[in-house]
């Protein structure tokens, strides 16, 4: 039953793709209207996915990559929704619903039955970790899809024509300050995530645990995103040199989730 | 009528010698237009130096970031206006022709009405044009380079363009290049709540995008211009502060909005003031409004990343959608100027004088004959000599009666509010016909006699 509401979730995400296409198509948004209730109920079920799975295993649990890839999905969309309701503007989810499709999509084809092998899955700890991880991971995802976004509007603004993507784009101050409180409202989680992590890694597998490709990729990943916020504070870098370190982390955050067929610490399934 | 034939009367045409040349936004980018504007310090010497150009007679200078154009009224039709340029700027024209355009006579009169109509305009019904227009105008007179018929022409031209701004709603949908401004300014900083504008030049355009920002929600305002008393009048205006000119470099990092619109024939922004600003500002993104011709803000610093730099090109690229949706008014308004292109032609032609004379002088001729054939018949025959003799004295009595009135009337010809005055005076006094049927004569018999091309519609 989960994967039924997962499905159904997929479903409304699914347009909020269709928009994302048609924008940059530059086909006008003939979805702009229902976009917003479409993603929001995708929003529900995905929820409902989400409680009724755990509820059927009797905790939250990792086990698979394809329940963490819906965890993912419905942070980033619920970060989403956060800034949504401060600035109004849905312009961000152009690179957020794709992502947040592409993951439940992944997530609704090819869900198991959850097989359990760690007994550490089943600490309260992991959960805590996992979750403070994904809220960092959604953060940074969205003021990476603001950051190109801001790209866009710059370059708009800069060529001195009235395209149409410039009156549909939020201005640029907003559009950057988007991208700048995403940064600053998933860094502590991220921040925390990691600690906890840590602490847990140390617990199991004593100090080596930093030698994992994951783990050192995820640290990596940290002090982009330390970097990012630095740059910001000191120097107020934005527009292009803010989006190239934001895709750079992006790339990190891809290359770390990737790591995982290669990490020691972090394969938890039994294939 | 003695059954004499009007004579063509060399100076009937005289009224519709008008000619214009220039280059405006249309036919020029901003790049030959820089070489033809003429600073406000130097408008008047301009104006004062075209009048006296040889062939012609009034003349007027509009220089504005969108057009530069010379109206004069020549002696007899043309005139080398491009011996002018040549003279004026120390340039030769020719290079530019492509970007020149010319009109005579009709075609002339209309323009001048199209331009204080707004309907030439970047931004069609935008309103600084007419003010701007005026300006010229009001410096043409100061120098005595304007009187009778170019003086008429601005008259009309300024009448038309009340009547097209209260007739059409070309006006009330415009789009002017300040409130463009305020759009732009608004995708780039959102809210323009606590925002900072600063004005380089106290400009009319420079106040009007102030008082728009203001409008919107812009704080503060500073104020920077040569000479600090005008800074300190237009600061004061808008509760703003004037910054002396010296000081612009240190303040304007300050600002969000620099709006710069001064005569300087060079640029005052360059790219490594921007750099500067950028990092006294922590990069945080800088608005650039050029208003000026020549710009004030090189378009190199446009490459800057968050600084935005649009000159008055870029506003009308960005406006020219707005344009299209006025064309219905925007026709109905050129129907209004048509109509007084013909309207102002005949009177013109009323305010001509030579008809008058000629039929004060056809008149009294008539009375003259009249009178001899009826003194005749008492007399009997008379002598060749003394047949003379009444003729000398008849024709004598005449010419000393019309010496007076010609003379006035071609002294009033001179000043154009006095002409109507003076020419219904002298036609009430003498019983001559209406004055518009006999200025249809003349036109009429100018037409066959003359044969002056394109000067008769």
């Amino acid at each position: 039953m989960p994967l039924v509401w997962l499905r159904v979730a997929v479903a409304f995400y699914a347009v909020g793709l269709l928009y994302s296409l048609l924008l940059l198509s530059k086909r006008g948004n003939l979805l702009a209207k229902v976009v917003e209730p479409a993603v929001g109920l995708g929003l529900i079920f995905h929820f409902v996915s989400l409680v009724e799975s755990t509820v059927q295993v009797g905790r939250l649990s990792f086990a698979s990559i394809h329940y963490s890839e819906s965890i993912l999905a419905f942070m980033a969309m619920v970060v989403f929704f956060i800034f949504f309701v401060l600035y109004r503007t849905v312009s961000p989810g152009v690179v957020i619903f794709p992502i947040v499709f592409v993951l439940t999509f992944a997530s609704a084809i090819g869900q198991k039955p959850v097989t359990l092998t760690s007994p550490l899955l089943r600490s309260g700890w992991i959960f805590v970790h996992v979750v403070l991880i994904f809220t960092g991971y959604a953060g940074l995802f969205l003021s990476f899809g603001a950051s190109l976004l801001y790209l866009v509007q710059e370059r708009a603004l800069k060529a001195k024509r009235a395209t149409p993507l410039l009156t549909w784009l939020p201005p640029l101050q907003t559009i950057d300050e988007i991208c700048y409180r995403a940064l600053l409202f998933g860094f502590p989680f991220m921040t925390l995530g990691l600690i906890a992590g840590s602490v847990l890694a140390i617990d199991k597998y004593g100090p080596l645990f930093f030698y994992d490709p994951k783990i050192l990729l995820s640290f990596i990943m940290w002090a982009v995103y330390m970097l990012l916020l630095y740059t910001r504070w000191s120097s107020g870098w934005r527009g292009r040199r803010a989006a190239f370190l934001a895709t750079f982390a992006f790339v990190i955050a891809l290359s770390v989730w990737a790591a995982n067929s290669f990490s020691r610490t972090h394969r938890f399934i039994v294939s | 009528m003695g059954g004499k034939q009007l004579q063509p009367h060399p100076q009937v045409y005289r009224f519709m010698n008008f000619i214009v040349i220039g280059v405006n936004h249309q036919t020029a980018p901003v790049e030959v237009r820089e070489k033809f504007a003429i600073p406000e310090a130097r408008l008047a010497e301009a104006t004062k130096s075209l009048a006296s150009y040889p062939g012609i007679e009034e003349g007027m200078v509009v220089s504005t970031c969108n057009r530069v154009e010379l109206v004069a009224r020549t002696v007899n039709g043309t005139a080398d206006l491009h011996g002018f340029v040549r003279q004026f700027y120390g340039f030769d024209p020719a290079p530019y022709r492509e970007h020149l355009y010319e009109y005579r006579e009709r075609e002339a009169v209309r323009h001048v009405f199209r331009v204080a109509s707004s309907l030439d305009s970047m931004v069609v019904g935008e309103p600084q044009i007419l003010g701007q227009v005026k300006e010229a105008y009001a410096t043409a007179r100061a120098v005595g380079a304007v009187s009778s018929h170019l003086d008429a022409l601005l008259t009309r031209a300024f009448a038309v363009a009340k009547r097209v701004r209260t007739e059409t709603a070309i006006a009330t949908s415009a789009v002017s290049v300040a409130s463009v401004a305020v759009d732009l300014a608004k995708k780039i900083f959102g809210n323009l709540q606590g925002k900072t504008v600063y004005l380089v030049g106290a400009g009319k355009m420079c106040e009007l995008a102030a008082r728009h920002l203001l409008a919107h929600g812009a704080q503060k305002l500073y104020v920077a211009n040569r000479t600090y008393d005008r800074a300190l009048a237009l600061a004061e205006k808008f509760d703003g502060e004037a910054i002396p000119f010296e000081q612009l470099y240190e303040t304007v990092p300050n600002a969000d909005i620099v709006i710069s619109s001064t005569g300087a024939p060079h640029a005052i922004f360059r790219k490594e003031h921007g750099e500067k600003f950028l990092s006294r500002r922590k990069n945080r993104p800088m608005f650039f409004i050029d208003i000026a011709v020549p710009r004030d803000v090189d378009p190199e610093m446009n490459k800057l990343d968050g600084i935005f730099v649009y000159d008055i090109d870029d506003l009308s690229q960005v406006v020219s959608s707005h344009i299209a949706d006025r064309r219905v008014e925007a026709d109905r308004a050129e129907a209004i100027v048509q109509l007084e292109v013909d309207k102002f032609q005949s009177r013109l032609q009323t305010l001509d004088v030579v008809p008058t004379i000629v039929s004060l002088q056809e008149h009294l001729e008539t009375v003259r004959q009249a009178e001899i054939d009826r003194v005749r018949g008492r007399m009997g025959t008379l002598t060749p000599e003394q047949e003379m003799a009444v003729e000398a004295l008849t024709r004598g009595i005449i010419n000393k009666i019309m010496h007076t009135p010609i003379t006035t009337l071609k002294s009033a010809a001179r000043e154009s509010s006095e002409a109507t005055t003076v020419i219904d005076l002298v036609r009430k006094l003498f019983g001559l016909r209406d004055a518009g049927k006999a200025a249809a004569a003349a036109d009429e018999a100018n037409a066959v006699g003359s044969g002056k091309p394109g000067a008769h519609n």
